[in-house]
């Protein structure tokens, strides 16, 4: 299988109301009091830590899991903690209805698998398998058998980035 | 066919067209890393590069610890020093804890000019848009990325085009104006986007204006929002630069994904309700429900300029800040600080209760300058007011005419005409 198809489980972030969570900004994610922190290993303990309902999230969440979220996801701050904090939980990536923009290039720069997905919106029960084809731009619920576009498509600096295990890596002349 | 302001930019940087959706690597003028992902940067180019390795160029690179100055904690002061050996041994220059605000720092000293480009650990940088710059806030990996080959990879963005039919109030601001665009799109209205704001009441927006109207564009999550520079803008760079800067213009013919005019009317004075900067109403209607303030902020690469302090002071002349009430000032910079000093505004707003505090992010940056404990109630000038973001408390974004009068009342209180 393509190093660009990635499989994992879902873990909705959602309301009361049931629907995924927008405008999730950097500071419910990785709050500002703990900027000082620059080993991944000290972040995963952080992630969602200023998110109502979420606080225990990195107790719930298991390696291998989705992030999935509303609109918006990681508006704020350019703090790369609000992505590495996820990586260091072991999460395979984020799918959300939209993502802030430099919240989506750190994702790509980090290696973390990201994916904006317009429709995503009901589509999507926690536990569920979904699987990201990053060539095509595809996410695929295993559940539904739905298949759901992401728009804008799967950037080829996103893939480049990735097989090349992250910006650092890149060789550039 | 013609070009949109970023295009043109990043055409000129490359050295041939481009159009919306290209990815290009994109050369950068100038590379600056704040305290916060400051020593991320540093420990980043480390690992990638080696110990040895070469930054692209030390001219072009510099440090601005405006988060956490001074430290306060022994986690930030240590991840300073980390920035400060580092800068040392490459002869880069470091703009330190007593320097103020990074983005403002690049304006003052005309280093950010019509079509130059900059990167920083900042996601407000986007805020030289304000002199038709290119800057973007970008994180620790990017940032190390140029540090070493000056350059970033570029996806170019659709533009919006907005044309803005309004006129303000006698009590009202850029900051008014602000908050009405803002409420108008929304927190993600302009996800992704450039956006060229025009029409009279943008072309007379003095310098601190545009900066204020050019910040808040990451509250619509655009890339960047540019006011093209008119002559008083390109004058007063001119002084900083000792150069003479040419304009940036869209050509007449350029391609826009979308054009939107935005007929506001007269703007009345705006504030943002708890907790998202669109939440956004007019500061009538919320002084109406007789709201109890307990903490006011001036500051922030918002509404950190002297003209935002005068503007305050011209609220509080004659009266002071009301009894259980406390007003906190945190100018951009050391020339904003110096400008407020020598010209007696700092004396005056001292005089009528103010705490002024050392130039810096203050108190959008974990709380260097007070945070809000449970039930608090701040009436700020800057730029956003997540829940938690600083403190318990609840944070409402205004002008700084606005934050005086409502301290100098006690509760959210609508500014007086400016004399």
């Amino acid at each position: 299988m393509s190093e660009f198809v990635i499989t994992g489980k879902a873990f909705p972030l959602e309301g009361s109301d049931g629907a995924l969570v927008s405008g999730i900004d950097t500071d419910m994610i990785f709050h500002n009091r703990w900027l000082h922190i620059t080993r991944l290993e000290e972040m995963g303990q952080h992630a969602l830590g200023n998110l109502q309902g979420y606080e225990d999230f990195p107790e719930r969440v298991e390696p291998g899991m989705w992030v999935v979220a509303g609109r918006n996801f990681g508006a704020g701050s350019s703090r790369q903690q609000a992505v590495d904090c996820f990586k260091a939980l072991g999460c395979v990536g984020v799918i959300a209805v939209s993502v802030a923009p430099i919240y989506l290039r750190n994702a790509i720069n980090a290696g973390l698998p990201i994916a904006q997905v317009p429709a995503l919106e009901g589509e999507v029960q926690a536990g569920d398998e979904l699987t990201l084809d990053m060539e095509v731009s595809t996410l695929t619920i295993a559940r539904s058998g739905a298949v759901l576009p992401a728009e804008p498509p799967v950037s080829s600096v996103q893939r480049e980035i990735l097989a090349a295990g992250g910006l650092l890596r890149v060789a550039h002349e | 066919m013609g070009a949109t302001i970023i295009e043109k930019i990043v055409a000129a940087r490359v050295g041939r067209p481009v159009a919306a959706g290209e990815v290009v690597w994109l050369p950068q003028d100038i590379v600056t890393a704040r305290d916060f992902g400051g020593a991320s940067v540093v420990k980043n180019f480390q690992d990638a590069y080696g110990e040895d390795a070469e930054v692209f160029d030390p001219e072009r690179i510099r440090f601005t610890f405006d988060c956490n100055a001074p430290a306060n904690t022994v986690g930030y002061a240590t991840n300073q020093q980390l920035c400060r050996r580092f800068a040392r041994k490459h002869g880069i220059r470091v703009h330190d804890v007593d320097a103020g605000i990074g983005s403002h720092l690049l304006i003052e000293q005309g280093l950010a000019l019509p079509g130059r480009t900059a990167i920083g650990t900042d996601s407000h940088y986007n805020i030289l848009g304000a002199v038709g710059a290119l800057g973007q806030g970008m994180g620790d990996i990017d940032v190390a990325f140029a540090f070493r080959n000056g350059q970033v990879w570029f996806e170019v963005p659709p533009t919006v085009r907005v044309n803005v039919n309004a006129t303000l109030a006698p009590n009202a601001s850029a900051k008014d104006l602000t908050l009405a665009v803002v409420k108008h799109f929304g927190s993600d209205g302009l996800l992704g986007k450039a956006a060229e704001f025009y029409g009279d009441v943008i072309e007379q927006l003095d310098l601190p204006g545009r900066i204020t109207l050019a910040s808040m564009g990451t509250e619509m999550s655009a890339l960047v929002c540019f006011i093209p520079p008119n002559g008083a803008v390109l004058d007063w760079l001119g002084r900083r630069s000792g150069s003479a800067p040419e304009g940036i213009a869209a050509d007449a013919d350029a391609v826009y994904a979308e054009e939107v005019t935005l007929e506001l009317g007269e703007i009345e004075p705006m504030i943002a309700c708890p907790y998202s900067p669109d939440n956004v109403h007019a500061v009538r209607e919320v002084a109406a429900g007789n709201v109890r303030v307990d903490t006011g902020f001036i500051g922030s690469c918002t509404n950190g300029r002297a003209e935002d302090y005068a503007a305050a002071f011209a609220q509080l002349e004659g009266g002071h800040v009301a009894e259980g009430v406390t007003l906190k000032l945190v100018p951009a910079t050391r020339e904003v600080f110096a400008a407020m000093l020598y010209s007696g505004l700092l004396e005056k707003l001292f005089n009528v209760g103010a705490l002024v505090h050392n130039q810096g992010c203050g108190g959008c940056a974990a709380g260097q300058v007070g945070m809000t404990g449970a039930g608090e109630v701040q009436v700020s000038t800057s730029n956003r007011n997540f829940r938690g973001k600083q403190g318990a408390g609840q944070t409402y974004l205004a002008s700084p005419a606005t934050v005086a009068a409502s301290v100098r009342a006690g509760r959210i209180a609508v500014p007086e005409e400016a004399s």
